[in-house]
């Protein structure tokens, strides 16, 4: 018990921080790399939560693929490289009220409904249970997913391709 | 049956009016013979009348009502046929037919006899002819029936004779003096016209069918006067005797209205005699009624003091003025006084004697007239004068009960007074003038027409044996006898002033030398032939009713002149010669005046009051001053500055005032209500879509980030309240 | 361990990636930040599936994950044809929409 609370508070430390410096650093390259440090930690909670196979496969598609995808991204368009200083738009103030009206919505909403009911994973959802629980009671969602990612791949090549 | 259809004597003339009217530009000479044919047709068919009613029989016997005081009947006799009368009728009646029979007596004449029958004989009684009377009823309603139709008697037969038999003169003695007019046509129409609406009047059976020709006649007088109205004086000359008739015309409706009613409603006229005499109307509604209608005859028949009309209506032709204004139209009023003579005999105490009404303005107009004639340079003029005159001798005669007298009066003053109108009408034909002072001497360049002239002036002044010498006596001895010796005196200065002024007429115009510059020459056959016939009838036609002869009163005897007891008086020598003598010695005044130049001549310029009496005759006794200035003037003058003011200021005043209303109510509404309410209403409106809109579009960035804070918010919001209203 | 705190991380990053989808100028940034809250979601299936002890949870969230990768796929090659087309990714200059 103690185990896992302390990593996870340390783990959440980390996220917040993290999660901070991608919207705020003036550095887009800096912003990427916050990035990777989130979605490392994601990764680590997922771990604590008994789901292996979602871990592993965050970490290999995100950090692996997205964020590669992201940085390749910010090169084509010629993101400025250092610190520059016009990253933020006009609305910041808005933003964070907003932000902060969402965070109130959510936060009040769920601590008022589970209070301080107690999460305990009994075993570790394996990937067999995963994979059998795909390729049979979820097939259709898996045959559409693998159909909405050809219409990505196809429709991003229609999009960005030069004529 | 003439006599049962006498409508069609009248009918003659409307229908060749409205020939005329319609055809007459058509036809040759502007439809003059149409005119001609008609009014000859009117005359043989008048005197087939006339020769029917003479030879009538005398079946209606009448005898004079008296009511208590003795007229020359058996008082007793005629209060027992008077009792008898009122048990079998319903109404006093006296007059009975004395045919044997029943009351189908209506067999002489085949006409209906308007009066009740009573099987009556007794002493006093005279028979004469009855009246042929013809009526439908025109118009009904309920006790009121409304007749028209004819009542032929002497009286009206006479006067058929005397109107178509002047009217044929006229007529053909217009187609040669109007053949060059331009409007012969209407000329022709209106003379027609004229004399249909004279014979209606003379058939007449009830007052409101004599009023319908009397007012055709007043229309026709003023159509005629102003024929050459392109001349001002010619048109206002007709106004003024319109105007003048019309003034008199006021009394006359209401004298027939008053008599309407006083004689049971009803317009006959013989049952309005018939009451009238007996005892039915009233004295005072008789009074009344009588001075009424005498007021029409004042402004028909040129008395004093409405006379005025007649010697400016000389500005009409010559032929109208000897038909309307010798003839015909001007005794209209005389034969009004003969015809419902019931009403003047009681209305007026004619029986009385003394003095009355109609007796003194005859009388003063005689006089009048007589005295302007002298000043006359006119010839129509003088012709005017005398006429109103003469006018005043009937009236005077009618008003002193010398019935006959007067309509025998009349009778021979229409012949020959048409007959100088038309002499002079031939004269200035030759010389192209009126004016006596550019004649002379024409007797012997027209010979004929002095001749002619000569026997008409002789006839007027009244020397035996022409016709004016036999009904002028008459007059006089009705005067002396009948008790009225102030209007014998006034009739008898009157026949010495009418020689006098005739003897002036006639030696300016026929003797002396010619003072004019024309070429004087007779007049054509179409012109002299009239005259010749007229002086014939001048001549001739005293001797009808000279004594021992006596049919004229034979002949025009009617029941309301017996029943009132008029009488007829003897001829009587000293009447007889004195009215000659007078004549004469007017002749002699008048020939040493101007023939030997004797006496005072130039007086007026020497004696101031001979000069004012000459001022005061020259300006008509200043009387045309009168009318139009004083009472007219006086009238219409405060009266049309009145309406002059209330017409500038009042109507111009509302009529302005609305129209400055409606202008500013006109400014107000546009500045306020329109520009500023209305406008600003709708362009406000218009702002505020506006301004709406503005404010909204700045919501529309374009900013995706901004559309998604709002989401973003919103959707915080949605789920806030939605926890929160679950919960 | 409380469930409340693996909800709560979650709502954290959620939020924190609604205000970089907000307040970022780089269409790039926003994508990264669109990443944030996608993962926020996933921490959140992925934290009730244990709770339930039901694999559903795990599945959704692998299915997010593919999700996600087609979007920022297609996110970017949009990204890359503004900024082919404009020079530039800033997203305030894209406007023309502006009412």
């Amino acid at each position: 018990m103690v185990a896992q609370n302390l990593f996870f508070g340390v783990l959440s430390a980390i996220m917040g921080v993290a999660a901070i410096r991608v919207v705020t650093t003036q550095n887009v390259v800096h912003a990427a790399l916050y990035l990777v440090v989130v979605l490392g930690g994601v990764a680590g909670i997922f771990i604590l939560l008994a789901a292996e196979f979602a871990a592993v496969t965050q970490i290999l598609v995100y950090i692996g693929a997205v964020v590669v995808l992201f940085l390749f991204g910010l090169m084509l368009t010629r993101a400025p490289i250092g610190r520059t200083s016009d990253l933020d738009n006009t609305q910041k103030g808005i933003a964070v009220v907003v932000a902060l009206m969402l965070f109130a919505v959510l936060a009040w909403s769920q601590l008022d409904a589970f209070g301080r009911v107690v999460i305990e994973p009994g075993s570790v959802q394996t990937s067999g249970q995963v994979g059998d629980s795909i390729f049979l009671q979820y097939l259709i969602p898996f045959e559409v997913i693998s159909v909405l990612l050809l219409a990505a791949l196809v429709g991003a090549v229609v999009i960005a391709r030069k004529d | 049956m003439v006599l049962e259809n006498a409508w069609v004597i009248p009918a003659i003339p409307i229908l060749s009016f409205f020939l005329i009217l319609f055809f007459g530009k058509r036809t040759p000479k502007g439809g003059s013979w149409i005119g001609v044919a008609a009014i000859g047709a009117a005359f043989l068919l008048s005197v087939v009348a006339v020769a029917q009613w003479v030879s009538l029989p005398k079946t209606l016997e009448v005898s004079a009502y008296s009511a208590g005081a003795a007229h020359g009947e058996d008082a007793p006799a005629a209060g027992a046929a008077r009792g008898e009368a009122q048990e079998n009728e319903g109404h006093a009646v006296v007059f009975e037919s004395a045919a044997e029979g029943e009351s189908a007596a209506g067999d002489t004449g085949e006409g209906e006899s308007a009066e009740g029958e009573s099987e009556e004989g007794h002493g006093g009684a005279q028979a004469i002819r009855e009246p042929v009377r013809n009526t439908v009823t025109w118009y009904s309603n309920g006790p009121i029936d409304i007749e028209v139709g004819t009542h032929i008697d002497g009286l009206a037969v006479v006067m058929l004779f005397v109107v178509t038999l002047i009217s044929l003169a006229v007529h053909v003695f217009s187609t040669n003096y109007m053949a060059d007019d331009v409007r012969i046509t209407h000329y022709f129409a209106a003379l027609s016209l004229f004399t249909a609406g004279m014979l209606v009047m003379v058939t007449a059976s009830t007052t409101l069918l004599l009023l319908f020709g009397w007012e055709a006649m007043g229309l026709c007088s003023f159509m005629l006067i102003g024929h050459w109205w392109e001349k001002k004086e010619n048109s206002s000359a007709a106004l003024k005797a319109f105007f003048t008739t019309r003034t008199g015309d006021i009394g006359l409706l209401v004298g027939i209205s008053i008599l309407f009613f006083a004689a049971g409603q009803t317009f006959d006229i013989a049952t309005l005699n018939e009451a009238a005499l007996t005892g039915g109307i009233s004295k005072g509604v008789l009074t009344i009624g009588a001075i009424a209608l005498f007021a029409g005859v004042v402004g028909k028949s040129a008395q004093f003091p409405l006379h005025t009309w007649l010697p400016d209506a000389m500005a009409g032709p010559t032929p109208v003025s000897a038909l309307i204004h010798a003839a015909t139209m001007v005794v209209a009023g005389v034969y009004l006084v003969a015809r419902v003579y019931g009403v003047f005999w009681e209305g007026f105490s004619i029986s009385a004697g003394g003095v009355n009404l109609g007796a003194v303005i005859g009388g003063i107009t005689i006089l009048i007239a007589a005295l302007l004639a002298f000043v006359q340079t006119d010839i129509k003029r003088v012709l005017a004068y005398s006429t109103v005159s003469q006018l005043g001798y009937m009236v005077m005669a009618l008003c002193v009960g010398a019935w006959t007298a007067g309509v025998f009066h009349l009778f021979t003053h229409a012949m020959f007074k048409a007959l100088l109108f038309l002499g002079s009408g031939s004269v200035s034909h030759a010389v192209h003038t009126f004016d006596m002072r550019e004649m002379g001497g024409l007797r012997k360049h027209m010979p004929t027409t002095f001749k002619t002239f000569m026997i008409g002036s002789i006839a007027l002044a009244g020397i035996p044996p022409l016709a004016g010498f036999w009904s002028k006596d008459e007059i006089l001895v009705g005067a002396s006898e009948g008790g009225y010796p102030i209007m014998l005196v006034m009739g008898l200065i009157g026949a010495v002033m009418t020689a006098a002024y005739m003897t002036r007429c006639v030696w300016l115009t026929f003797y002396g030398e010619y003072r004019g510059h024309g070429h004087p020459h007779e007049s054509p056959k179409a012109i002299t032939v009239p005259l010749i016939a007229l002086s014939v009838m001048a001549i001739g036609a005293g001797f009808l009713n000279a004594p021992g002869i006596g049919l004229f009163t034979d002949w025009t005897d009617n029941a309301v002149t017996l029943t009132a007891g008029v009488e007829h008086h003897a001829f009587s020598i000293t009447t007889a010669l004195m009215g000659t003598l007078v004549a004469l010695a007017g002749i002699a005044l008048a020939a040493a005046w101007y023939v030997k130049n004797m006496g005072p001549h130039g007086i007026t310029k020497r004696n101031p009051a001979a000069r004012a009496g000459y001022t005061l005759l020259l300006n008509r006794y200043y009387l045309d001053n009168l009318y139009t200035g004083g009472i007219v003037g006086s009238i219409k003058g405060p009266i049309a500055r009145a309406a002059y003011w209330v017409n500038q200021n009042v109507i111009d005043g509302v009529v302005n005032a609305v129209g400055i209303v409606a202008r500013r109510g006109g400014d107000f509404i546009y500045d306020i209500v329109d520009q500023r309410l209305v406008d600003g209403a709708v362009n406000g409106s218009a702002s505020m879509a506006g301004a709406g809109g503005g404010f909204l579009r700045t919501l529309q960035t374009g900013r995706v980030q901004q559309y998604a804070a709002i989401l973003f918010a919103a959707t915080a919001i949605f789920a806030a309240v939605l926890i929160f209203v679950t919960i | 361990m409380i469930l409340n705190q693996f909800l709560l991380l979650s709502a954290v990053l959620f939020c924190i990636g609604v205000y970089g989808v907000l307040a970022r100028r780089n269409g790039v940034l926003v994508l990264m930040s669109v990443e944030l809250i996608l993962n926020a979601v996933n921490i959140n299936l992925i934290a009730f599936g244990a709770f339930h002890d039901n694999i559903a949870g795990q599945v959704f969230a692998l299915f997010v994950i593919a999700v996600a990768a087609a979007e920022v796929g297609v996110g970017l090659a949009i990204v890359l044809l503004i900024y082919r087309n404009r020079r530039s990714v800033d997203l305030t200059e894209v406007d023309i929409m502006k009412g």
